[in-house]
């Protein structure tokens, strides 16, 4: 067990590695980074101040070693935009972003759980071919047609739920109902299907056998066994949600991690960029790195792999 | 596989395969509706200019916001018209072939990169598959739309960086199938006896592997194509992936987005086109993975 989690973790660290590296290259894809921060109306003495401040003249590799260890420190240096540490910028607006997806992956767990075992339970019955219809519609259905069609029904027609904004709950539930929703058929369709196997095995015959109750045998024998994958899956959907969360936060302008996201491209504000892809990539590594881990503790079968 | 004919054959060895996936592609409705919405698209993509009623570019600024005809319009502008006074039903048209041709051209794109991949993961094993799952694992810790909006940022949002950006960022779900399907087709008999008889590398990837992956390749590009388009729409959606004035669905909402109060059709209407095209090629990919094989259907 101990060698697994040596192994995936040495894995983790490489990918990260290798995730930092392209996002800070990311800065060199246009060319001459200074004349891009000076903008077209800068004359070729302002071009090369910038180049000299902010050190473009120095070899990339060089740039790049400077920045990661300036990174694992805790600091991705300053916004052009805010002009603010890049780094107390993100984690102000993390918050949001950690709140949405917490709720996010909540929502799709509480609705696709409980579908998917129904589905399960009574396989081409009309709750299993609704609920196969919701997880088809659901991956064609653009998140950001989704969130206004929300808005228009919920905020405009019914006045129930304020529109946009992040300052009370209500705010939260439009943005997590388009957030999960994407979630869902993937948790459903493993459920569904998690269950079908358990259902036909041997111990689940035993318990029925022994005179077991249905619930008992439903709850207690076949779910707890179906759902390890699936809480395995939901933590890699979450490093997933975070980073779409940047097309729900700017239909609702929420301000959270996504919607800096979406300012600081606009804006060219490359510090900042860099800094949330790297910040996005390291939540997906952690979290699925936390599931394999998870998988394996649960599953010794999966410590080979 | 030729086909039976002869009728005491056919008595004799059933239907051949061929046929029972024909049967089992007609009776297949999801297959069905989903190639039949898909093949209209298309046709709509391609004849644009003779079924648009107006030019897609033409503004008019005496007939901005008409509604369309059910909402108390009339039949000049079928869908209305938006905040240029461009006619509506047109810029859908013309829509379509956006959104098709960047679904098109960016599966193919990820398409290659991801097979080449994935059958070089699954038929050398050793260092290549190391490889290769290390950049598939690399792949999957980006953000995607994240990378793709400051690409396309950088590099300025044209028709061609967008479909570049995508096709470059969408090829793990082929290599991992295409890895897993070639790792359990390398290891029939037949794949042995090429190596024995000393075939080619090359020749036993073209001819024995590449066949046999065939069917799932055809899912994958399926399904990629409707995530690629998904994306373009999210992108263009931002205002960082088609520039207007390019009739885009995506940029379509974004641009009815700001009249959503008093016009929701403004959005309502290239958000359902949008959903319908994603929710047919959905169903072809579902659909050419039931038909194809059967006996993973659950």
């Amino acid at each position: 067990m101990l060698t697994f989690i040596f192994k995936r973790l040495g894995l983790a660290l490489l990918v990260a590695l290798t995730v930092s590296f392209i996002s800070f290259s990311l800065l060199f894809l246009s060319g001459d980074p200074a004349a891009a921060l000076a903008g077209e109306t800068a004359s070729g003495e302002d071009v090369e101040a910038l180049r000299r401040l902010y050190g473009f003249d120095r070899p990339m590799l060089v740039q790049y070693a400077e920045w990661l260890f300036s990174a694992l420190r805790g600091d991705f240096g300053e916004s052009y935009y805010f002009k603010l540490p890049v780094a107390s910028l993100i984690a102000e607006r993390l918050q949001v972003t950690m709140t949405l997806g917490l709720c996010g992956i909540l929502f799709a767990l509480v609705t696709a759980v409980p579908l998917g075992v129904i589905a399960a339970i009574r396989p081409n019955s009309l709750i299993d071919r609704v609920a196969l219809f919701l997880s088809v519609a659901g991956q064609a259905m653009p998140s950001f047609w989704f969130g206004l069609i929300l808005i228009v029904v919920f905020a405009i027609q019914l006045g129930w739920l304020p529109p946009s904004g992040a300052a009370t709950w209500r705010h939260f539930i439009m943005p997590t109902i388009v957030l999960g929703y994407y979630a869902m058929p993937a948790i459903m369709r493993l459920t569904r299907a998690g269950m079908l196997d358990v259902l036909n095995s041997d111990f689940i015959r035993t318990a029925r056998a022994k005179g077991a109750g249905e619930t008992r045998v439903l709850f207690k024998h076949a779910l707890r066994n179906a759902i390890i994958p699936v809480v395995s899956l939901a933590a890699v959907q979450m490093g997933f949600m975070l980073g779409g969360s940047i097309v729900v936060e700017s239909v609702f302008a929420l301000h959270g991690a996504g919607y800096l996201a979406w300012e600081s491209i606009a804006r060219n504000d490359l510090p900042t960029v860099q800094a949330l892809i790297l910040v996005f990539s390291m939540f997906y590594i952690v979290f699925t790195f936390l599931a394999d881990v998870l998988n394996a503790w649960l599953d010794p079968r999966m410590r080979s792999a | 596989m030729t086909d039976v004919m002869d009728p005491l054959a056919a008595e004799i060895h059933g239907p051949s395969p061929r046929q029972l996936l024909k049967a089992r592609a007609l009776s297949h409705k999801g297959l069905i509706f989903g190639m039949v919405v898909v093949l209209l698209l298309v046709l709509v993509a391609i004849l644009a200019p003779v079924l648009a009623p107006h030019d897609p570019y033409a503004q008019s600024l005496m007939t901005r916001m008409v509604p369309p005809v059910f909402m108390g319009g009339s039949w000049e502008h079928p869908l209305g018209t938006d905040h240029l006074g461009r006619d509506y039903l047109s810029r859908l048209i013309y829509g379509a072939r956006v959104s098709l041709m960047i679904g098109a051209i960016a599966a193919l794109i990820s398409g290659v990169i991801g097979t080449a991949m994935g059958v070089a993961a699954g038929y050398f094993g050793g260092k290549v598959d190391a490889v290769v799952t290390f950049l598939i694992n690399v792949r999957l810790a980006m953000p995607v739309v994240l990378v793709a909006l400051a690409v396309v940022a950088i590099l300025g949002g044209s028709l061609t960086v967008v479909i570049c950006v995508l096709g470059l960022l969408l090829w793990d779900r082929f290599a991992v199938v295409m890895r897993a399907s070639t790792l359990q087709i390398s290891r029939r008999d037949y794949v042995a006896a090429a190596q024995v008889i000393g075939a080619s590398t090359p020749r036993i990837l073209l001819t024995e592997i590449m066949p046999n992956v065939f069917n799932n390749l055809i899912v994958i590009v399926t399904l990629e194509m409707a995530h690629a388009i998904l994306l373009e729409a999210a992108l263009s959606f931002l205002g960082l992936g088609v520039q207007p004035p390019t009739p885009s669905w995506g940029l379509m909402v974004s641009e009815g987005k700001n009249m959503m109060l008093f016009e929701p059709w403004l959005v309502l209407i290239p958000g359902a086109v949008l959903f319908v095209l994603v929710l047919a090629i959905n169903l072809m990919g579902d659909g050419l993975r039931d038909v194809t094989a059967p006996e993973g259907r659950s």
